[in-house]
């Protein structure tokens, strides 16, 4: 009897841990199966020209550069905000604060907030002052989703540094800002992680981006400009009747699909290049 | 949120319980939104939880190493893929398989687009959040436990049952409700296969209107009505409460277990 249950529940768990993993397979199976025939060179190189939307010519430059735009903009933005919140809460406070941990424990709960709720926030701020739909609207909202992310994974790796390691250095002589550089060498790693983290994240979300950044069909040439991204030129020409225009929202899903897959592989490769330099 | 107070004038408990909705009257009852969200969200919890637990145990006590370290970038790909080609995958092969498939046996007609739908597409993004955290609680119990626990000549599947999951249930717990407030925030790719009509879904193959597609269709609109607006803000701001507050309690339970083994 004991050794029946004990089969059937490895029969069981074997059979969950494959059913999970034919999901992935199927669902990358399904994208490609359904992207790959309409994908083309056109798609990439060209913005939508007229009649897109009835299954005219053109392609999606506009939401990929669009999406490009924003997600470099706002990484950049967010690296600036959290590599300093990180420094201070590892290296700055005294070992392990009531105000630390309270201060990681509200990183988490922001990681959990929807990015729906950010994309209505950002709208309501915007339209207090005065802004209308746009690229640098976008970027402020997408980095205000991915500031928890980035500050959490840096801290993952910042929480080893060894406190002797700023010690030695001060006893060098050295001054705070190359003690600093120092420091940053040791979380590269985990900056870069977090970048590629937060660039998947961000690069994949269309709630937020949905009001603050809203869509056009030509590639913004200022940041007061709206820009378009690529969820929400999938999710548009998706919910188009025409089959063409349905075709390109599956060639679109691809080129999506296929960023995120490189992210996450180059997320993986660099974690462990770069923890080379570790001490 | 700021738009919010304008909201507290009109009868809150009202607006929450019915489920008229008429923004251009100036009625809003929030029910159908509200009851959707959780109708969707507990068939994506039933789906994903059974599945993700049995897919914990398997990979932290019984794979091999090389599985485990096979299955880490697995799950890393699953929760990285955006909501959207969820979304797309979603209408692709779920909605046509439930309208074709599954609903003629149980109702006359169904367009696919349904509570189920949307309840399989969530429960398939929110597993790798599930499996996650679940790893990390498995592999905070001690190992000498389960050592105990087998010497004294309990099978494998006992020891799991006795010893790993009656000491990790505060950390199930925990994972079970942190994707709960992830399921109920989800837009798009429930936007996409839920079918977005007003009303309270009476059988899973019925369409539905989970709040946080309410407020993604509707918020380019509704700057010409100021109590739309409002009424949207207290859309956000309930999933903001709800969410938070979830996220909170179980925030607090990981951070009691990992003060339990740590120390």
């Amino acid at each position: 009897m004991r050794k029946l249950e004990e089969k059937f529940f490895k029969c069981l768990m074997i059979g969950s841990t494959i059913l999970i993993l034919s999901m992935l397979l199927y669902i990358l199976y399904i994208i490609i199966h359904k992207g790959l025939p309409s994908l083309s060179w056109e798609m990439i190189s060209q913005i939508p020209s007229g009649g897109f939307y009835l299954g005219k010519g053109g392609g999606v430059l506009n939401a990929i550069m669009g999406s490009l735009y924003l997600i470099v903009g706002a990484v950049a933005l967010s690296l600036m905000i959290s590599i300093p919140v990180v420094m201070f809460l590892n290296f700055s406070l005294k070992k392990k604060t009531r105000f630390a941990s309270f201060a990681r424990v509200t990183f988490d709960v922001l990681f959990g907030i929807p990015s729906i709720v950010y994309g209505a926030f950002g709208f309501t701020v915007m339209i207090f002052f005065g802004l209308k739909a746009s690229l640098l609207g976008g970027i402020i909202t997408v980095a205000m989703l991915i500031v928890p992310v980035m500050i959490r994974s840096i801290d993952e790796v910042a929480i080893l540094v060894p406190k002797e390691l700023l010690e030695a250095t001060k006893s060098l002589g050295a001054t705070n800002y190359e003690t600093i550089k120092v420091v940053v060498r040791q979380l590269l790693p985990g900056i870069s992680t977090a970048v590629l983290l937060s660039v998947g994240r961000g690069i994949g979300d269309a709630a937020t981006v949905l009001f603050t950044a809203g869509y056009t069909d030509s590639v913004p040439t200022s940041l007061s400009q709206p820009a378009a991204t690529l969820p929400l030129a999938i999710f548009f020409q998706l919910s188009s009747p025409i089959e063409e225009v349905q075709n390109r929202a599956y060639a679109s899903a691809l080129i999506l699909t296929i960023i995120i897959l490189v992210l996450s592989f180059a997320a993986r490769y660099f974690s462990r290049r770069l923890s080379k330099n570790k001490i | 949120m700021k738009a919010f107070p304008i909201m507290q004038e009109k009868n809150l408990w009202t607006l929450l319980t019915t489920s008229n909705w008429r923004p251009f009257k100036g009625i809003f009852g929030f029910a159908s939104y509200i009851l959707s969200t959780i109708y969707v969200t507990i068939i994506a919890i039933i789906i994903a939880l059974p599945l993700s637990l049995l897919t914990g145990i398997y990979i932290t006590e019984y794979a091999s190493s090389r599985i485990r370290r096979f299955f880490n970038p697995v799950i890393d790909l699953l929760s990285g893929i955006p909501p959207v080609i969820y979304g797309v995958w979603g209408t692709l092969t779920i909605v046509p398989f439930i309208s074709e498939k599954l609903a003629p046996h149980f109702v006359d007609y169904s367009t696919g687009l349904s509570v189920l739908a949307g309840g399989i597409v969530l429960a398939i993004m929110i597993i790798p959040l599930i499996i996650s955290i679940l790893m990390e609680v498995f592999s905070s119990i001690p190992k000498e436990m389960k050592e105990a626990s087998l010497s004294l000549g309990a099978t494998k599947w006992q020891t799991v049952k006795k010893v790993i999951i009656r000491k990790s249930i505060p950390g199930i717990i925990a994972a079970t409700v942190l994707a709960i407030s992830r399921a109920f925030g989800e837009t798009i790719a429930v936007m996409m296969v839920c079918g977005n009509v007003t009303q309270v879904p009476h059988s899973v193959f019925d369409p539905c209107y989970p709040l946080p597609a309410l407020i993604a269709n509707n918020y380019g609109e509704m700057m010409s009505i100021p109590k739309y607006e409002s009424a949207l803000m207290l859309a956000a701001f309930l999933l903001f409460i709800i969410i938070v507050f979830f996220n909170v309690i179980s925030r607090v339970i990981l951070i009691q277990i990992d003060k339990r083994y740590h120390l």
